[in-house]
């Protein structure tokens, strides 16, 4: 068995752990595909959410932290609206993006995780989301400067979009939040 | 009745007129909104997918900061509400884990979102009452999309594959909800500027169905399925393109009996099909 691609003995139980802890049982899955049968987004996915549920009970995250998947996923939760073994599978969807950013495995959809990045940027910088400012980060990140420009502009001028930030007054709050609060044991 | 009051980052940006709306129809409720003071935006989808504490955390300290009034917590965004509900379980569900003060005794607040409020019998009748020009006729595609029903676990939508609430809304101000399929499906609207094409795709679907089911229209009470479903659809290039309302515009609308330039301007999309419901003179041809 040891030359399987899929064995008891390359199952990742660090993985495995952080899955139980956060209550999401993949190995109640019966893969009648409800899960994949519903996902909007499932045409665009290189690898369907059932796969994505099988890969995480058998513990294998190598392919799943490289895949499309995890980052072209909207979070709709329809999948585990209606998984009727009740497994989060939008919550596995959250742990494997996470993990994939702390293991820092190059995204297979780059530009998803920094737009991610330059979102959580203005809110730890301001307080509240600052939309112009996250859009201008966005764009420098990805040296996508002119898609959507017609659009920026057009929300623009119908005051759709704030000049300025609001800063807020608990920004010490929030920078403790952002400096890794909760996570002291972790490692 | 005085309720506290989230608006959310976006309410204050893109749409700013739909917290406009929000805050005149709770006036002409006898509804006194009370902000929750220093609010911080709740992370939206950016966070919980990419970082659980911040997730969570984010929108905890909202609801720390509304504990002092203890008053139900009014949301008007979808991914608001969402957020705001999951980390009120998280923390009641497990106090000690999030070693925060305060997490252990949260006075017994609701965190409600604006349809499941303003669908309730008696607000419905309220609103009934002050409708002084109806939307007669006009025919809307009630379009709720994702994080106001999904998780039913975190939101606690009774109805989360088949809601009711827009169409009860819409109803009370004379508009004809469609019978149509794509009521609760996902717009994409995080993916919206980094897979353009895969919200363009979804949209379109979205629209076409709208369309198919017979309306001109569509109502929604998220702000960013309005943004997304108007913008992505004009990147399709086709003709008929729908404009898509908040419904506590429309109820603005319906009760003041006019429908203000200024919020047509901020539509996408040609809202002329709502400002002929205004227009006297208008006739079917006109349309």
């Amino acid at each position: 068995m040891n030359n399987s691609t899929i064995s008891p003995e390359s199952r990742n139980q660090k993985f495995l752990n952080k899955l139980k802890e956060r209550e999401i049982n993949v190995q109640a899955c019966y893969q009648c595909g409800r899960c994949s049968a519903g996902c909007p987004i499932g045409e665009f996915f290189d690898m369907n959410v059932m796969e994505v549920v099988r890969l995480a009970a058998y513990g294998m995250e190598e392919p799943l932290l490289k895949s499309h998947t995890i980052w072209l996923c909207a979070a709709c939760e329809t999948c585990a609206t209606r998984c009727p073994n009740d497994i989060e599978i939008a919550g596995l969807m959250d742990v494997l993006r996470e993990i994939a950013l702390r293991k820092g495995i190059a995204p297979a959809e780059p530009k998803v995780p920094l737009f991610h990045k330059a979102f959580l940027s203005s809110i730890s910088h301001w307080g509240r989301a600052y939309e112009i400012g996250m859009i201008a980060g966005y764009k420098i990140n990805t040296r996508d400067l002119f898609s959507d420009m017609k659009l920026g502009l057009n929300m623009f001028l119908k005051g759709r979009l704030k000049l300025t930030p609001h800063s807020i007054k608990g920004k010490a709050d929030v920078r403790q939040i952002f400096s890794g609060q909760g996570k002291e044991y972790d490692r | 009745m005085k309720l506290s009051y989230y608006p959310g980052c976006s309410l204050e940006g893109t749409a700013l007129d739909y917290d406009q709306s929000v805050r005149e129809l709770c006036a002409h409720l006898g509804v006194e909104l009370v902000d929750i003071p220093d609010w911080n935006c709740c992370g939206a989808s950016s966070a919980h997918m990419t970082d659980h504490e911040v997730g969570m955390r984010l929108p905890m300290r909202n609801l720390l900061q509304a504990a002092d009034s203890g008053h139900d917590i009014l949301v008007p965004c979808a991914a608001c509400f969402q957020r705001l509900r999951a980390a009120d379980r998280a923390m009641r569900d497990d106090p000690g884990h999030w070693d925060i003060a305060g997490a252990s005794h949260l006075p017994e607040f609701e965190i409600v979102h604006i349809s499941t409020f303003l669908a309730r019998p008696e607000i419905l009748e309220k609103i009934k009452e002050k409708v002084s020009r109806t939307l007669s006729g006009l025919s809307v595609a009630c379009y709720y999309g994702c994080l106001s029903l999904r998780h039913p676990h975190v939101t606690g939508a009774p109805d989360h594959e088949m809601p009711v609430n827009l169409e009860r809304i819409v109803e009370a101000i004379g508009a004809v909800p469609v019978n149509w399929s794509h009521r609760t499906e996902c717009c994409s609207g995080s993916l919206t500027m980094t897979r353009p094409d895969i919200a363009g795709k979804l949209v379109g679907d979205i629209a076409t169905a709208a369309k198919r089911g017979g309306a001109t229209a569509m109502v929604t009470d998220c702000p960013m399925c309005q943004a997304n479903v108007e913008s992505r659809q004009l990147d399709l290039g086709g003709e008929d393109d729908l404009p898509v309302f908040f419904a506590t515009e429309l109820i603005v609308a319906a009760i003041d009996g006019r429908y203000s330039k200024k919020q047509q301007k901020v539509h996408l999309v040609s809202p002329a099909v709502v400002s002929h419901c205004f227009d006297s003179t208008a006739t079917e041809d006109s349309v």
